[in-house]
């Protein structure tokens, strides 16, 4: 069943007829990432506008795969159950070159946690479910379709101008978050520019209805016979929709290859019979960029605005959620009066976040798509000697699936506690009697005391827990009990296998200041 | 582990010889492609600290240190 593009009422802006007031915050891209940070803003209060030049959900699945900290960042924002129950959950991602299973992974091995590994789900869903979303705020989000920026100045605050299908109109706000995408206008008008790698590759993208009994499993060929000398991948979503890329080489001429008679005939050699409808396609060419700084005064960047990568980790809208996630209580207690500073905190974790999703993203198109000579033999030959040594195995790469960083926290750290939960992470999850313990944290620093008793430290808000199975393992390691302080973004900001109050007070304060 | 970057053959002679019967009647390609393999393979056996060192040494005897 074909989505129903519903496009989303445009009403005349207030602007257009007497000059608004200042307002505190414009996000510019009503995409996934401009709606989240929208929603994330509004739960702390804090009141946006949110301007988009379109007005309807992303055309074609784009982004499908939902990573398990996305999924947890939606859940917060009141969509997670939601996204979880429409979309096709998997974990396991087989490659095979020519026709032979070569190497396999699994991205949830262990069980006790509230999300799964990944979830597939169009992007059009997830769209869609956070406009509903967003509506529940009608005080705090003010969305504006069919409102597109065309021009920007700012000093200690921005200046928009803004076309509607009315004419135009401006706009002030103290702060601007571009989340208006790849192409982002902002970033134009801001003269910025991306550093980076253009690979000189394209990919047939393409979603196809059929009736089938496929399993839930991501499959990614190199070489497959049904499409010689190139790779393709093939991967579940909701409502019959499969997902299909094709790699093409950079001769290909992108228009000729996106008609349906080209498109069918090779779906069909891929899928091996002509029993499906085509939903979408398009041919893209993959970048690997960002900005240089995220934070330029009162512009913001956040998302595909501030850093594209190629889609086989999935690393593009789940890295800007994670932007999300590190900017919405900041930029939210920037705007109640705290100390603007506050935001290079965020501009160096995302880039570190972008970094690693950049390196990562760049590794497999690499792979992917070597360039003659070595990276081209190496490849190759890593290829030959997977079906026959298991070692060359884990160099096969066909994209190394989005999972959340470990920011470079330096706040106080015992050795002796397990190095999955060191701070920078993200707070891994367990079942507790009662429901789940990442819906215990967040929004608010909170001190998290296993097998202890938490000391008392004036305004912070504090959970002691018995030492479970799986807090054990997460948690103490070997240690009977420790003092975990947690961001309002579930990062880990320091832990102590026993700490004073003072000592705690002063890691709480620092979740405040610009400090590593 | 560190690098031996001394003798560590009974019989060099030999062992080169075996490598160059590897490659006997092999075109460009497909020595390349041998060679390509066989260093993936002794990679792995090495573990990546032996390979870093054996890497530099590779490059520093080369032309012009590359
Ligand atoms: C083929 C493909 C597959 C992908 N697969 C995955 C995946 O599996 N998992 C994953 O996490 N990511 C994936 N991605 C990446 C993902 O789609 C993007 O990272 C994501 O859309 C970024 O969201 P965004 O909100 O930053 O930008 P966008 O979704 O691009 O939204 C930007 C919005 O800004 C609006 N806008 C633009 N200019 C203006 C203006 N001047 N004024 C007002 N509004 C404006 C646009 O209309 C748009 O609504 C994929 C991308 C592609 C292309």
């Amino acid at each position: 069943m074909p989505y129903d593009y519903r496009p989303f009422p445009y009403t005349p802006p207030p602007g257009l007829t007497a000059p608004e007031p200042r307002h505190k915050v414009v996000i510019v891209g009503a995409g996934p990432i401009g709606l989240a940070l929208a929603i994330d803003l509004a739960q702390y209060g804090v009141p946006s506008v949110v301007l988009d030049d379109n007005n309807v959900v992303s055309v074609g699945s784009r982004a499908i795969c939902w990573s398990k900290r996305s999924l947890e960042i939606l859940d917060r924002l009141g969509v997670g159950a939601k996204c979880v129950e429409k979309g096709v959950i998997w974990k396991v991602g087989r490659t095979f070159h020519r026709d032979e299973e070569v190497w396999s992974f699994d991205l949830q091995p262990e069980p006790g946690h509230k999300m799964p590994a990944f979830v597939n789900l169009q992007q059009y869903y997830v769209e869609e479910y956070l406009v509903t979303r967003a509506q529940d705020f009608p005080g705090l989000i003010d969305l504006r379709w069919k409102n597109k920026v065309t021009s920007l100045s700012h000093t200690d605050h921005v200046t928009l101008t803004i076309e509607t299908p009315d004419g135009s109109y401006s706009l002030e706000a103290d702060h601007l978050v571009a989340c208006d995408g790849a192409r982002s206008d902002i970033r134009t008008l801001m003269g910025l520019d991306f550093d980076g790698e253009l690979f000189e590759e394209r990919f047939l993208i393409a979603d196809i209805e059929m009736q089938g009994d496929f399993p839930s499993e991501r499959r990614f060929w190199f070489q497959p016979n049904f499409h010689p000398g190139q790779s393709a991948l093939l991967h579940k979503q909701p409502d019959n929709i499969y997902r299909i890329d094709l790699q093409l080489g950079w001769d290909a001429d992108p228009e000729a290859e996106r008609q349906p008679e080209k498109v069918i005939p090779r779906i069909e050699k891929a899928i091996g019979h002509k029993d499906f409808r085509l939903d979408w396609v398009s041919v893209y060419t993959f970048q690997c960029r960002r900005l240089a700084r995220f934070v330029h005064g009162p512009v913001i960047f956040c998302g595909d605005s501030a850093h594209i990568v190629s889609p086989f980790g999935a690393r593009g809208g789940n890295g800007g959620l994670q932007d999300v996630d590190a900017l919405g209580w900041r930029l939210a207690a920037v705007t109640k009066g705290h100390d603007p500073a506050i935001l290079n905190a965020y501009d160096r974790e995302r880039q570190h976040g972008a970094d690693e999703n950049l390196l990562n993203s760049s590794r497999t198109t690499r792979f992917m798509s070597p360039a003659p000579g070595a990276e081209r033999l190496f490849r190759d030959a890593v290829l030959a000697l997977a079906g026959k040594a298991p070692f060359a195995r884990p160099l096969v790469n066909s994209g190394r699936l989005s999972v959340a960083c470990t920011y470079p926290l330096t706040g106080p750290d015992d050795p002796a506690l397990p190095q999955a939960s060191r701070p920078g992470s993200v707070a891994p999850d367990a079942p507790l009697a009662q429901g789940w313990l990442i819906d215990q944290l967040g929004r608010e620093p909170i001190l998290l005391a296993i097998g202890q008793a938490a000391p008392e430290v004036a305004g912070l808000k504090t959970i002691s827990l018995p030492a479970t199975p799986e807090l054990q393992s997460r948690y103490l390691g070997t240690a009977k009990a420790a003092l975990y302080l947690i961001r309002p973004d579930q990062i880990i900001a320091a832990r102590w296998l026993t700490a004073t109050s003072a000592a705690i007070a002063a890691a709480a304060q620092a979740i405040w200041e610009d400090r590593t | 582990m560190t690098l031996i970057t001394t003798p560590n053959l009974k019989d060099p002679d030999r062992t080169y010889a075996a490598l160059l019967a590897a490659h006997k009647g092999l075109s460009e390609a497909e020595t390349g492609a041998l060679n390509a393999r066989l260093i993936l393979i002794l990679m792995n056996h090495v573990g990546a600290e032996v390979f870093a060192e054996a890497l530099a040494l590779a490059r520093a005897a080369g032309p012009s240190g590359s």
